[in-house]
């Protein structure tokens, strides 16, 4: 109940092609993160799952049924959108009801459904509000229970979190974690938030100009990035990736290393630098360097580490753990 | 303007627009107001005298005013009901993405800059008139007898023509309230299994409200006062059949030449179409709140 997949799926608007040619297999239960920097082709792609927007090519098959022409109703999907969309002369209650009456359910059907859902969602005390009364979190909550009554094969979330506030938005991360191991639904979650994809997936699919550039489970894109592109994109703070002399020594055309893989010490170690910007995070220090003949490179170390603006320090990379790239930008 | 003297200062600057224009709508009333108390026949120059409230007694005991009141209601709600219902459906129409959406926008707003007397001409002489006019043509070509709209139904036939001048109005400020509905909204209705028709029902027509609240409010003030279109085409007749209040008062005023009973006419107008506005304002208010 709930398996996605697409084959050789494409989009073009005009002559402009959005998203040339993607396979993918999304499995019953599966939580599914697309992840992309802005304008990847990401929000059409989950547009399109969700019958929004119209095939170029290909076709989507949900629970082994072709659904690439279907009306989006009757794909038995549900839709969170990024701005709620949330009908604003109705209150919460109406919301949430109203899948279910647009479905020809009984009353009292309905009724048991929506006040569980906003039992499940911490709703009940605001059924009778309309959205304008609500915080952000709580509309957003609304949104989530008018898409779980109608309990669909798989929910398509685009961007939910990016209209919330920090607190709220890692919150909001917990809760919706939740939901999917209490509902055991397919999701397919879309964000451009690298932190987001990390925690809560357990497939990411990164996208890149509408293509594929790696699918796999959080730790295993941290760990063998593909490519440069997902190597710089997965991980916070970024990957470092240094080219010229120092990659040639690893027979590389770009080396790549986590800042938390590189030692830093004030007396002696592989790079020389001096220290530029020094974030203080608390747990963790960021220190940018600027090396010599290597570039700048970003360090992550414990809180307690002492450095001043221009003091000079030697940096050594862990050589188990650096990443190695071929001119093409592929992993080697 | 937060310091004491810029609010001094904006003070002055605007009091004499603001004095202008207090002028210009209390000279008039209260002349009216005036001369409403008076007998005041243009026939009998030189014998104006104070008269009470006979004035007003003669004028709403007349049938005629009756009638006329009538006949306002129904063309204020006649007009209401076509251009609101009509200027939905154009407006949605108008909404969709079509070659030459542009031109068809600007062509269904022009009978808004046609003034009143040319298009209730037009109206008469070249659409309406059983001999010459365009409908008697059509129904003669399917073997009808042709209607005499003025003789027939004169009523029906200024209403016709009124709410024509109104749609374009309506249709304008529909579409604009249209154009502001979340296409988002539209797409979760989508998703949650509606129907075009449960749409509109449940989503459009809401989000209408404000706009279809406007338009009542603004078109009602106009069309209490619909007078050119009267004068143009029936002289309100048949009898009293297209009078209205507005007419009725210029007939006393320049046709039996009674300035004071149509003073008092203008103010028992004044004080209709206060009663009406305090019904407006307050659904209004209803409508403006969320």
């Amino acid at each position: 109940m709930g398996s996605i997949t697409l084959e050789k799926v494409s989009k073009s608007f005009g002559t402009t092609s959005v998203i040339p040619e993607i396979d993918l297999e999304i499995n019953d239960g599966e939580f599914v993160v697309f992840v992309g920097p802005s304008g990847c082709g990401k929000s059409t792609l989950l547009r399109m799952i969700a019958g929004l927007e119209d095939l170029s090519g290909g076709r989507i098959i949900i629970d082994g049924k072709d659904m690439s022409s279907e009306a989006p109703a009757k794909r038995g999907l549900s839709m969170v959108f990024q701005s709620y969309a949330l009908y604003p002369h109705m209150s919460v209650y109406q919301n949430i009801a109203f899948p279910l009456k647009m479905d020809g359910q009984e009353k009292s059907a309905i009724d048991k459904k929506v006040r569980d859902a906003a039992h499940i969602l911490n709703l009940t005390n605001y059924l009778d509000r309309r959205p304008g009364q609500l915080s952000g979190g709580q509309r957003q909550r609304v949104a989530i229970g008018r898409a779980i009554v109608r309990q669909p094969k798989a929910f398509l979330f685009d961007e939910p979190l990016s209209n919330l506030d920090a607190a709220l938005r890692g919150n909001m991360r917990l809760e919706i974690s939740d939901l999917h191991h209490q509902l055991k639904t397919t999701m397919i979650y879309v964000t451009h938030d690298q932190v987001e994809a990390m925690t809560m997936a357990d497939k990411i699919v990164v996208l890149n100009a509408g293509r594929i550039e790696q699918v796999g489970s959080p730790l295993e894109l941290y760990k063998k990035p593909k490519n440069v592109f997902v190597a710089g994109f997965i991980g916070s703070p970024r990957m470092n990736l240094i080219e010229g002399a120092a990659a040639e020594k690893h027979k590389a055309s770009t080396l790549g290393v986590r800042p938390e893989h590189v030692q830093i010490s004030k007396t002696e170690g592989a790079w020389k630098g001096t220290v530029g910007v020094t974030e203080h995070l608390g747990s963790d220090t960021f220190i940018h360097v600027q090396t010599e003949g290597v570039g700048k490179i970003t360090v992550r170390t414990d809180g307690d580490f002492a450095t001043k603006h221009g003091q000079s320090v030697f940096l050594t990379p862990d050589p188990s753990r650096l990443h190695l790239f071929d001119a093409s930008g592929q992993a080697i | 303007m937060a310091t004491l003297q810029t609010r001094a200062t904006a003070r002055i600057m605007m009091s004499p627009a603001i004095i202008l224009l207090f002028l210009w709508m209390i000279v008039p009333l209260v002349m009216t107001l005036y001369f409403s108390f008076l007998r005041y026949n243009l026939l009998m120059p030189g014998t104006e005298e104070y008269v009470g409230f006979l004035n007003y007694q003669y004028f709403l005991t007349d049938p005629a005013f009756f009638t006329a009141l009538g006949n306002t209601l129904l063309l204020v709600g006649g007009t209401l009901l076509i251009t609101v219902i009509g200027g939905i459906l154009l407006a949605i129409v108008l909404d969709q993405p079509f070659w030459g959406q542009g031109i068809v926008r600007l062509l269904v707003i022009a009978p808004f800059f046609v003034m009143p007397t040319v298009s209730a001409l037009v109206w008469k002489n070249m659409l309406m008139h059983p001999v010459n006019g365009l409908f008697a043509w059509i129904a003669r070509s399917f073997g009808f007898q042709p209607v005499d709209w003025f003789a027939q139904v004169p009523l029906l036939s200024i209403v016709l023509i009124v709410a024509w001048q109104w749609l374009p109005f309506a249709t304008l400020i529909l579409l604009t309230a249209l154009q502001s509905l979340d296409g988002e909204q539209i797409e979760a209705a989508e998703m949650d299994g509606a129907g075009p028709l449960s749409r509109f029902i449940y989503l459009v027509l809401p989000h209408l409200a404000r706009a279809i609240t406007v338009v009542i409010l603004i078109e009602t003030i106009f069309l209490l006062s619909v007078f050119a279109e009267i004068l143009v085409t029936t002289n309100g007749g048949p009898g009293l059949q297209t009078t209205n209040i507005a007419y009725l008062i210029y007939s006393q005023a320049l046709l039996q030449f009674d300035v004071g009973g149509a003073s008092a006419g203008g103010i028992v107008a004044v004080i209709l179409a206060n009663i009406v506005a305090v019904f407006l304002i307050r659904l209004i208010g209803k409508n403006l709140e969320r």
